[in-house]
C-alpha cells in the first residue's frame, strides 16, 4: 500500500511535501498529491510516515487500500 | 540562562532603568514600554526600532510594514488555528488571498516600496511558520537584500526550529526577530498545543509542549546573544493562561527580551479553530489591560499589535494588500528609488521631531490642573496615521485608546469596529458596535462627526470631540484632558469610571452581541 492525499481536506500547506524521504509528493491544482509508485510508506526511513505525522488535518494523508501493499526490498 | 555579554547587559539594564512606569503614574512620561522615544532608549537601540512599526508604539504611526505569506507549512498544530484558512496567530483567520514564491515576494516588495516610501519592514510570518519553510523563507531575504537594501528584514516563527537557523537568520542581518511564546509550563501548554513535529516525529499532550517550550527559550537565548532585537508574543486565553503570562513575561525578560506581546485570543466558533468549537472566550478589552498593565516594569509591553494578516500591507491599521495581488504587481511599472524613499523618510523624520517638543509643552501645563487628583481615563481617537485627529469618526475602521493621567497620554491600546458611515447613511447596528468596542472611554477624538452619532454617544456617556481636527494626538488629548480636570474642579461634572468593552473578534464577520458589563 501506499499513503494517498484527501484533495478535499487538503489546505496545500506543502508541509508534507519536503518530509517525504522519497520526493513522491508534488503539487496539483493547489493541493498535494502521492505518487504511489514512489510512496514505501516511510519503511526503511522512519517510524511513522512523514506526510501523516506532519499534516495539520486529521485523516488526510491515509493510506490507499487500492494500491498493493509495499514491499521493502530484501 | 547563558551569560550575556557586557554590551548586551549593559543595554538590558538601561533597557530597564528607562521603564517601570506602570498605569497609575510612573516617571512623567509617556514613554513606557514600546512607547519608548528617541530620548527613552540608548542610541544603537532607537536606531533598529525608530522606524519599525511593530517595535515602537511611536513608529507605528508614521512607518509601514509588508508580510509576504512564501512560507505555508508549520511544524506545529496550535488550538487557536485552524489550517483550513489560515494561521490565527500571525494573521487573522481566512484572509491570506495568495501564496508567492520568493521570486513573487520579492517584486512584491519592490512594488510596495516604491508606492509606499513609508514601508520600512519586510517581515515573514507565515502563513504557516518562517522557520519550518526555510528554503523559500531564506531565498525571499537573499532577493530583497539585493534589490531594496534599505528594507529592514523581519520574521515570526513558534520557535521550535529557531536553534536550528540562528546563524543563517543572523547571517541576513535580520535584526529583529518574534517568537511566539504562549507558555514556559507543559502542563499548561498541553491544553494549547495538540502536537508538534520535530525530529521526524510527532510528539502529542506534555511531552509536545515540553520541547516547544525548551526550543523557544533556547533560541530567544541564542538570538539575544547576537544582539537581535526579540519580541515575544503571547496569546492571552482566559482560564487558561492568562495569570500564566506573568511568568512567561518575567522568563522572557531574562533571556533578553525587547518587546512582549500580549495580545487577546481569537476564537470565533466560524473560524473552526478548537477554542472557537469549544467555546472558549477570548479576554474583554479590561482583562486584556489589567494583565497587560501587571506586566509593566517586566519586559517592555507592546500593546499596539493588530495581529495582522500574513500578507498585510501598510500601517499597522490600515490594510492595502488588495492593491498589491501577483496580478497587479505584474502588471506594475516599477524601480527602485532609493533616494526619494529616504529623502520621504527624513521629511518624516522632521515632522515627529517638530511634534515632540509641544507635546513636551502642553504635558508640562498640566502641573496644576488637578493632575496630582489620580484621575485616569481612556479616550478613543479615529485616526488615519502620522499621530493626527485625521478621521472622519464615520470612517474609522479602528479607534486608538489612549490613557490620560498626571502622567500624560500613554498609547494603551486600538479597537477594531466596522464602519459606522456606509454609502453616506449611518447605520445603527454599526454605532452600538462601535459604542460596546470604545465603551470603556470618556471621549472620542474625531475630525468630524454628524449630528446622530454624536447625540448616540453623549447619551452613552462618552463625549465626542472635534475641536482638535487634524492636530496631534497626543497635544490634543492633554489639553482636552485639563479642561476635563477643570471642569470637574469647577462642580460642572462628575467624574465617573467607565464599563468594559468589547474586543471584537476577526476583521471580516459582525460583532456579535455580548453584554459588557
Amino acid at each position: 500500500m501506499a499513503l494517498k492525499i484527501v484533495a478535499s481536506q487538503c489546505t496545500g500547506c506543502s508541509a508534507c511535501e519536503a518530509e517525504c524521504p522519497n520526493q513522491a509528493i508534488s503539487e496539483k491544482a493547489g493541493t498535494f498529491i502521492i505518487n504511489p509508485a514512489k510512496c514505501t510508506e516511510c519503511i526503511g526511513h522512519y517510524d511513522n510516515p512523514q506526510c501523516a505525522a506532519v499534516c495539520p488535518v486529521d485523516d488526510t494523508c491515509v493510506i490507499d487500500p487500492a494500491v498493493p501493499r509495499y514491499q521493502a526490498a530484501s | 540562562m547563558d551569560p550575556l555579554t557586557a554590551q548586551q547587559d549593559a543595554i538590558m539594564q538601561e533597557i530597564a532603568r528607562h521603564k517601570g512606569c506602570g498605569s497609575g503614574g510612573g516617571d512623567g512620561k509617556t514613554g513606557c514600554g514600546s512607547t519608548a522615544g528617541r530620548d527613552d532608549l540608548p542610541p544603537e537601540i532607537w536606531e533598529k526600532v525608530k522606524n519599525h512599526p511593530c517595535y515602537s508604539e511611536e513608529a507605528h504611526h508614521h512607518y509601514a510594514r509588508m508580510h509576504v505569506a512564501v512560507a505555508p507549512a508549520c511544524n506545529i498544530q496550535c488550538n487557536y488555528c485552524n489550517r483550513k484558512y489560515d494561521c490565527a496567530n500571525e494573521s487573522r483567520p481566512g484572509v491570506v488571498s495568495e501564496r508567492l514564491t520568493p521570486e513573487q515576494a520579492a517584486r512584491k516588495v519592490v512594488a510596495v516600496a516604491s508606492t509606499i516610501p513609508q514601508m520600512t519592514v519586510l517581515g515573514i510570518a507565515g502563513p504557516g511558520d518562517p522557520l519550518a519553510n526555510p528554503a523559500k523563507t531564506f531565498r525571499t531575504f537573499e532577493l530583497v537584500s539585493r534589490a531594496a537594501p534599505d528594507i529592514k528584514l523581519c520574521l515570526s516563527t513558534n520557535g521550535l526550529a529557531l536553534p536550528d537557523h540562528v546563524d543563517t537568520i543572523a547571517g541576513f542581518k535580520v535584526d529583529h526577530v518574534t517568537i511566539t511564546i504562549n507558555m514556559i509550563d507543559p502542563e499548561i501548554g498541553a491544553r494549547i498545543y495538540p502536537w508538534v513535529f520535530w525530529n521526524h516525529r510527532r510528539y502529542t499532550g506534555v511531552e509536545a509542549a515540553r520541547l516547544l517550550t525548551a526550543r523557544q527559550l533556547q533560541g530567544l537565548e541564542m538570538l539575544t546573544e547576537r544582539g537581535i532585537l526579540c519580541k515575544v508574543n503571547s496569546v492571552m486565553i482566559p482560564g487558561v493562561n492568562d495569570r500564566h503570562l506573568i511568568e512567561v513575561n518575567r522568563a522572557v525578560k531574562e533571556r533578553g527580551a525587547f518587546l512582549h506581546n500580549i495580545m487577546p485570543l481569537i476564537s470565533a466558533p466560524e473560524h473552526g479553530t478548537v477554542f472557537g468549537l469549544t467555546g472558549q472566550r477570548g479576554p474583554t478589552a479590561q482583562e486584556l489591560k489589567t494583565l497587560q498593565d501587571a506586566c509593566e516594569g517586566g519586559a517592555n509591553m507592546m500593546r499596539h499589535c493588530r495581529q495582522c494578516r500574513a500578507d498585510a500591507v501598510g500601517l499597522l491599521g490600515e490594510d492595502r494588500s488588495a492593491e498589491f495581488t501577483t496580478d497587479k504587481i505584474m502588471a506594475m511599472d516599477v524601480s527602485y528609488d532609493l533616494d526619494g524613499r529616504r529623502a520621504y523618510q527624513a521629511r518624516v523624520e522632521e515632522d515627529r521631531q517638530s511634534r515632540v517638543e509641544a507635546r513636551e509643552a502642553e504635558l508640562r501645563t498640566l502641573d496644576g490642573h488637578g493632575g496630582a487628583s489620580g484621575v485616569t481615563v481612556l479616550v478613543a481617537v479615529a485616526t488615519k496615521g502620522s499621530g493626527l485627529i485625521n478621521e472622519h469618526f464615520g470612517h474609522a475602521r479602528e479607534f486608538q485608546v489612549y490613557e490620560l493621567s498626571a502622567a500624560g497620554a500613554k498609547f494603551v491600546g486600538h479597537r477594531r469596529v466596522d464602519l459606522y458611515c456606509q454609502g453616506g447613511y449611518g447605520e445603527e447596528d454599526s454605532l452600538a458596535g462601535i459604542i460596546r468596542a470604545i465603551n470603556d472611554c470618556h471621549a472620542v477624538f474625531v475630525a468630524k462627526i454628524g449630528g446622530c452619532p454624536k447625540a448616540d454617544l453623549i447619551a452613552a456617556g462618552i463625549e465626542p470631540v472635534d475641536g482638535y481636527a487634524h492636530d496631534d494626538i497626543a497635544t490634543s488629548t492633554i489639553a482636552w484632558f485639563k479642561s476635563y480636570l477643570d471642569r470637574i474642579g469647577r462642580g460642572e461634572i462628575v467624574h465617573a469610571a467607565r464599563g468594559d468593552a468589547l474586543i471584537r473578534q476577526g476583521g471580516l464577520i459582525a460583532l456579535q452581541s455580548l453584554n459588557v458589563a
